[in-house]
């Protein structure tokens, strides 16, 4: 049993319990979280290249990204730092368009980011419609603060997997910790598990 | 940049608080005992977990304030507007009282003994807080540190700071609201010129730790960048009540 703490009533914010993952609270606002400073990168030297284990190197050119079919979906997100948010909106290029056709036999991949910043997730985290590099969110740009002029959207773990400023995947047989993974976070970050920390 | 080893589950940990020492109107630093505290590097922060009698929960992290002293933890917090957790800690929280806590978390924004530059802390609000853990086990490294606080009475650690001041620690004081009369010091929020003006230039190197509120952080780490300094030796950490 964990000890009561005098005179601790709590604010129960009403929300429903079944989107709500175990020590998260819902927010309406949209804190930012980055351990160093946003880039600012020219859209004309943007590119988002899928490399590693695969046949070849794969790129798209911010305008080549564009073009490329969208899809609009609507997610609850959960930040390690205890913040939910739900029904957030956001357009963006889904991961299975990203890699249709490439062969691989690789498991995990890292994602890389303007920055310096990692994150490693395994691949079937990033398939079947479950991620997204997204580049619109509540039908506007995505601003730079919230990893603009792309970031990743992998809404089913912790949203530091949902790296900011991304260029690219790396695809790999191994499953090699990123940047908070490095760093005393977890290595998969499912927050229904509440996997915050190692050995969560 | 390996973390503080964690081996095994970090797991919840009960605490008595200590003390709870008032540092300005809407900021209190809460000591706590910790039996069996394994001990942290200043800028780590911990969890906080409170239950109430009919065992509902609330969890929020925190910065720790102090450097490592045994099994006890020292937070300082402000409190948060429509807050669950920090009117809790400010305003009902008294010695005796019982908590969870789990810890400590992260191994980026640590301080580095190690590091061969002048180290540069930039705080807005209680992001003091991580810094002055920082400040209070700095030895002889030098340090500056440019605390930006709306008025002179929301200056957190205000008499410490001035004891410590000197030997090495540059301490910029800028009141952005309002500032007492006769004030010297800075009032223009934290700028390129600003920093350009106190801070160790970019060809030194220094290895800058920013925390704040996210606007805060925003400014003062693209304004650092702007100056030439190295965006992979600025760290940052953005906080906040997350209504700004």
């Amino acid at each position: 049993m964990p000890p009561i703490s005098r005179g601790f009533r709590g604010k129960r914010r009403d929300a429903p319990a079944d989107r709500v993952p175990p020590g998260q609270y819902v927010t309406p606002d949209f804190p930012v979280l980055s351990a160093g400073p946003t880039p600012h990168r020219p859209i004309q030297e943007w590119d988002f290249t899928i490399v590693g284990e695969v046949d070849e190197l794969h790129r798209w050119s911010w305008d080549e990204f564009q073009a490329l079919p969208t899809e609009t979906v609507t997610v609850d997100i959960h930040c390690v730092t205890r913040w939910s948010k739900l029904d957030t909106t956001w357009e963006g290029v889904s991961v299975d368009t990203l890699l249709e056709g490439i062969e691989t036999e690789a498991e995990y991949a890292t994602a890389f980011c303007d920055g310096g910043y990692t994150t490693n997730l395994p691949l079937e985290d990033l398939t079947g419609g479950k991620a997204w590099v997204a580049s619109a969110y509540e039908g506007e740009p995505l601003d730079p603060e919230h990893g603009g002029p792309a970031r990743l959207l992998v809404p089913h773990l912790y949203f530091w997997k949902s790296a900011k400023w991304v260029r690219g995947l790396g695809l790999s047989a191994t499953d090699e910790p990123g940047f908070w993974e490095s760093n005393g976070y977890h290595l998969y970050g499912d927050p229904w598990r509440e996997q915050r920390y190692w050995g969560d | 940049m390996a973390g503080a080893a964690v081996l095994g589950r970090l797991g919840w940990r009960t605490a008595s608080i200590a003390e709870v020492r008032p540092e300005t109107p809407r900021v209190k630093t809460i000591a706590l005992e910790v039996p069996g505290w394994p001990g942290h590097r200043a800028g780590q922060h911990v969890d906080i977990r409170l239950t109430a009698e009919d065992g509902y929960q609330a969890e929020r992290s925190y910065s720790i304030a102090a450097p490592e002293d045994g099994e006890r933890v020292e937070l300082t917090v402000e409190e948060v507007d429509d807050g669950e957790v920090s009117p809790y800690l400010t305003a009902e929280a008294r010695a005796g009282d019982e908590l969870e806590i789990r810890g400590p978390v992260g191994g980026y924004f640590v301080w580095d003994s190690d590091y061969p530059g002048p180290i540069l802390l930039v705080g807005g609000g209680s992001g003091v807080v991580p810094l002055m853990a920082m400040i209070r086990q700095r030895g002889a490294i030098p340090t500056t540190l440019v605390y930006s606080a709306r008025t002179l009475g929301d200056v957190i650690y205000r008499d410490e700071l001035e004891r410590l001041a000197g030997g090495g620690l540059d301490i910029v004081l800028t009141l952005t609201r309002t500032q007492p009369q006769g004030w010297a010091g800075h009032s223009r929020r934290v700028d390129a010129e600003l920093l350009a003006a106190v801070a160790p230039p970019p060809d030194q190197r220094p290895l800058a730790f920013v925390c704040g509120p996210t606007p805060f952080v925003e400014a003062v780490a693209l304004a650092l960048v702007d100056l030439g300094h190295d965006p992979g030796l600025v760290k940052t950490e953005r906080f906040g009540p997350t209504g700004t």
